[in-house]
């Protein structure tokens, strides 16, 4: 019983331990914080499972802008009256039952895993040379399936457009009321002055070393998304009406720019989103480049919600 | 018991536990929340796999870590959507429930632009 | 040799320091009587023990950078702590003084 094992089984139980409370407890409020705070743990969950790339997505999507956007919607809905509980304790029980055997089920696929386990590591490493990029994350998900990143892009945006169809008609083309009557000389105006710029750079540098190191494109988008919100927040710049063209723009910019490469691919390479070698690795700097914005100005949307004030105030 | 699957189990019991409060809870952010936690009970299974997997020099298989990230990415925006249609039922309603109204109140209340 | 236990005893010594403050703020959070006098003790005693615990750290630093960027985590966590301290004293306070 190594130290490092202890330590594993220590957060292992924290983190359970975290999920049971914001199950269990009573206020909407107190159970997103819980999650906050989940989610924090499971970021370290993931250094010690050696994935470093997905404890800061983790850390900076899964637990911040989640958590920014369940925050929103707890602190909207606090004054609903609660309503009594629907199930019987029977049923509870028969539910606790029925999860607890989908846990056993889960728990001997753990154990049954087959050793040696089977990866896809040796074709990754073999072709990384040919990529250019010394991350093989970065490889998988902007070489080998840049296609599923690209859908993932349409993805956001489709969900973005389901978030704006809920608008009321009259509201179509206004500007989402998230954030009103900032306190214009408070302590979270000095915030939003000093860190933004910080944050701005710290986006660009995860971007850049996302090609060889740990980072890429979600988690400097990520970035770049909660500074966008903290100047919004903090009253220094208004929320887009969504009408802008310019920021149609911007959302757009990343999926279309990949559909281009994608479809000279077919020119240039023989099939599509495929790169022609030698320029593969300023290829995929260039469209995480553009994807980073689409997607950091997508997130913040998201969290924004549906217009609430029509285009004429 | 190495600790990949110790955190493993951590996976599926975040999984069972998120079931068991997606279904029990009746209020519809609670459901939401605990919808990111079978997610996340999930994507640490994933993660397992992609440790065990670890080979050539690195320390976990590529493409399941990639698979999760696309994950995560892809679960907050079904977060996001879920959370905006509660709150424009809340808008429209008044309460965050996921059973209907008594149709007496729904009556006299009318329709919301 | 000698180097290396001097380096392992600061390090020892510093990282147990930071973890009592933190737990000194973690007992002040649970024990004091309303929300102004938890958040004095969250931000003072949970700032200086992260700032013991990365001193304690930088002895095992790859290179100047990485020590410099362990202390700019350290800057950043005392802003923006003291900026959330001070908005959550500003809600408190507002919530006092509304009849």
């Amino acid at each position: 019983m190594t130290v490092s094992l202890g330590l594993d089984i220590g957060l292992a139980i924290l983190v359970l331990s975290v999920a049971v409370w914001t199950i269990a407890v009573r206020e909407a409020f107190a159970s997103v914080v819980g999650f906050v705070v989940y989610g924090l743990l499971l970021a370290l969950v993931w250094v010690r499972l050696w994935a470093i790339d997905i404890a800061l997505t983790e850390a900076a999507i899964g637990s911040g802008v989640t958590g920014a956007l369940l925050l929103g919607a707890a602190s909207r809905t606090r004054h609903a009256k609660a309503e009594p509980e629907a199930l019987t304790l029977i049923v509870r029980l028969a539910v606790a039952v029925f999860c607890a055997l989908i846990t056993a089920g889960l728990a001997a696929i753990v154990f049954l895993l087959p050793e040696p386990a089977p990866t896809l590591a040796p074709d990754a490493a073999a072709n990384l040379s040919t990529v250019g990029v010394g991350n093989p994350i970065t490889a998988v998900l902007l070489a080998y399936r840049a296609f599923d990143t690209f859908l993932e892009k349409v993805v956001l945006l489709f969900a973005l457009i389901g978030v704006w169809s809920l608008a009321a008609d009259r509201n179509w083309g206004g500007a989402p009321a998230l954030w009103q009557s900032p306190d214009r000389n408070g302590p979270l105006t000095f915030l939003g002055q000093i860190l933004p710029p910080v944050g701005v750079v710290v986006a660009i540098y995860m971007l850049w070393t996302g090609a060889d190191h740990p980072g890429g494109a979600f988690q400097a988008s990520a970035m770049l998304a909660a500074m966008w919100m903290l100047t919004m927040i903090a009253g220094l710049t208004h929320v887009p009406r969504i009408s802008s063209t310019g920021l149609r723009f911007t959302l757009v910019v990343g999926a279309a720019a990949f559909l281009l490469a994608g479809l000279a691919g077919f020119y240039f390479a023989g099939a599509f989103l495929a790169y022609p070698p030698g320029y593969s690795k300023a290829l995929i700097i260039a469209i995480e480049v553009v994807m980073t914005i689409s997607v950091a100005g997508t997130l913040v949307l998201l969290v924004a919600g549906p217009p609430e004030r029509g285009e004429r105030p | 018991m190495t600790g990949a699957t110790i955190f493993g189990l951590c996976g599926a019991a975040l999984v069972g536990l998120g079931l068991f409060g997606a279904i029990v809870n009746p209020q519809p952010l609670r459901k939401i929340l605990a919808f990111n936690l079978l997610g996340g009970g999930v994507f640490l299974m994933f993660g397992v796999i992609a440790r065990r997997g670890a080979a050539a020099g690195f320390f976990g298989d590529p493409v399941p870590q990639a698979m999760v990230i696309t994950g995560i990415v892809v679960a907050f925006s079904a977060t996001a959507l879920a959370v905006a249609l509660m709150l424009r039922l809340f808008q429209l309603s008044g309460r965050i429930a996921l059973t209907p109204e008594p149709s007496a109140e729904a009556q006299s209340r009318g329709a919301d632009g | 040799m000698e180097m290396s236990i001097a380096r392992d005893v600061f390090t020892i010594l510093m990282v147990t320091a930071g973890a009592f403050f933190f737990l000194a703020g973690t007992i002040g959070l649970l024990r004091f009587p309303d929300t102004l006098t938890r958040l004095h003790a969250l931000t003072k005693a949970d700032n200086l023990g992260l700032g013991l615990v990365i001193l304690g750290l930088l002895p095992w630093a790859n290179g100047t950078l990485a020590g410099l960027k362990m202390i700019f985590i350290w800057l950043l966590v005392q802003f923006a702590g003291a900026t959330v301290a001070q908005l959550i004293a500003r809600v408190v306070r507002h919530g006092e003084t509304q009849p």
